[in-house]
């Protein structure tokens, strides 16, 4: 479970993410929805501490992710598509995360398996496509097979047949009652593999609904996505004449 | 149905594990062993180039056979700033802070993992530069033997100052992020920027990093010869400003970590 409340970011004089309050609950895959720019990443890493909150906070399973025992454990994240360094190894990348947090090496083998890495496990991450350091960034947030996982844009720069393996994977995950959040600026893709939308325009809530709620709204789940962001575009061309 | 985490060992991560993070993520680069590599061999590669030239037998050659520690100390403290540079350049620090989110922490064990590293690698090289030397005096000038006063104190301090230079670039590399400018920022500081402004302030000079590597580590002799307009730092004193310089860097390398966004 995830819980946002509040959370405020500024950069300068820009809000990226405003007041932003949602809840990411167990056993369903939410899909996280909004324009490139309105803030998905900013929010993000303000889960994973890794950016501080101007206002607000975040907590993963009742606390705030810098209290976490084991983070990797307790939330798993893909947050950029190639989150390594190319000159190591997809195993001994895995190798020493697992390390941090007593996670069994064994287990490094289980996930590069998992995600169909075993056979390059060995060579130099540098040289992977991208379809292939998206599958090593999801290794790396299953390894502590956490309840909670956290995924950015995930199916960028994948083929068809890997895009269909992630909607796969997360929709198993999540039927095995952990908390999954996707980002993507894909409605399509979201169609398919989400259950719950939270969609964001600037940075600010614009819907927290299912995904039949939303195609509810409109001819098509499409037209409901581009009239809210629409508003959210108008407001922001507003703001700055 | 919630998945609840009752695999999860008791208490937390700590130091260790970090410690063993960092190791790995050492360990299995390349450049981490070729850059060990270098250092090792280059250092009593010049002493063995040079050791014919030493004229007098006795204190002076030894801190002539570690003359190549110099390179020494601008190998680790490059390697010491592309530890964490690296890990800014390919994003490899976002997923490194998902897996341990106290900052500081992580640089404390990324610490003890390069210093660590960088003392063997530093001692090895002293010593092998030490015996490089002698075997390469010229017929009829003796070689200082490890027991005479001093000797092996030259030797000890002259390796550890790899350390102080991996934790110097360490903290530099934390505080600018970006290996191209940290890198320059190491080498321009230590090295270009000591030389101009050695040649041309000698009052200041017993304080850069260059000439207490060179004069005062290596010393076996006095530090104040008659005539000196100053005085070299006594071999101790010299040590304690280097890891100074390294606690600064460090410091205010942790003091930003710990505020900035990753």
């Amino acid at each position: 479970m995830i819980e946002v409340r509040g959370l405020t970011k500024r950069y300068g004089s820009t809000v990226a993410v405003d007041r932003l309050s949602f809840d990411v609950p167990p056993g369903a895959v939410t899909g996280f929805l909004g324009l490139n720019g309105s803030g998905k990443s900013t929010t993000m890493r303000m889960i994973l501490s890794l950016d501080s909150p101007d206002a607000g906070h975040a907590r993963i399973g009742g606390q705030p992710y810098l209290r976490l025992r084991w983070p990797l454990r307790e939330a798993g994240g893909l947050l950029e598509p190639r989150a390594f360094h190319p000159g190591r190894s997809a195993r001994a990348h895995l190798a020493a995360l697992a390390a941090s947090n007593a996670i069994i090496q064994s287990r490094v083998d289980e996930v590069l398996e998992l995600v169909g890495l075993q056979a390059v496990a060995r060579k130099r991450a540098g040289k992977f496509s991208l379809g292939m350091a998206q599958r090593l960034g999801i290794a790396a947030a299953l390894l502590g097979d956490p309840a909670v996982l956290l995924l950015d844009e995930p199916v960028n720069g994948l083929d068809p047949e890997g895009i269909r393996w992630i909607r796969g994977l997360l929709r198993s995950l999540a039927a095995e009652g952990r908390a999954v959040l996707v980002s993507s600026h894909l409605i399509s893709e979201m169609a398919l593999m989400a259950d719950r939308l939270v969609v964001i325009g600037q940075g600010r809530l614009l819907a927290d609904t299912t995904v039949a709620g939303l195609s509810g709204r409109a001819p098509s789940l499409e037209e409901a996505f581009l009239q809210l962001t629409g508003d959210s575009a108008q407001f922001r061309a507003r703001n700055m004449s | 149905m919630t998945v609840r985490a009752s695999h999860q060992p008791p208490g937390g991560y700590r130091f260790r594990h970090l410690a063993r993070m960092e190791w790995i993520k050492l360990r299995s680069l390349r450049s981490t062993w070729l850059t060990v590599a270098l250092a090792v061999c280059a250092p009593p590669g010049i002493a063995l180039a040079t050791g014919g030239s030493n004229a007098t037998s006795g204190g002076m050659s030894v801190s002539n056979t570690l003359t190549g520690m110099l390179v020494g100390v601008l190998l680790t403290g490059v390697a010491g700033v592309l530890t964490v540079t690296g890990e800014y350049a390919s994003g490899t620090i976002s997923a490194t802070f998902a897996a341990a989110p106290r900052r500081l922490r992580v640089l404390a064990a990324k610490a003890a993992v390069v210093g660590t590293v960088a003392l063997v690698t530093g001692e090895a090289a002293a010593f092998l530069s030490f015996f490089a030397g002698a075997v390469a005096l010229r017929h009829g000038i003796t070689a200082p033997a490890l027991s005479q006063p001093g000797v092996l104190r030259a030797i000890v301090l002259t390796g550890a100052s790899l350390s102080l230079a991996g934790l110097f670039g360490l903290g530099l590399g934390t505080i600018i992020r970006h290996t191209a400018a940290a890198i320059t920022v190491v080498v321009g500081i230590v090295f270009v920027g000591g030389t101009f402004i050695g040649q041309s302030d000698f009052a200041i000079r017993p304080y850069l990093p260059l000439y207490i590597v060179s004069h005062s580590l290596g010393a076996t002799g006095p530090a104040c010869l008659p005539g000196m307009a100053s005085c070299w730092l006594s071999p101790w004193s010299g040590l304690g400003l280097l890891a100074g310089y390294a606690a600064i860097a460090m410091l205010l390398g942790g003091l930003i970590l710990a505020r900035r966004d990753a």
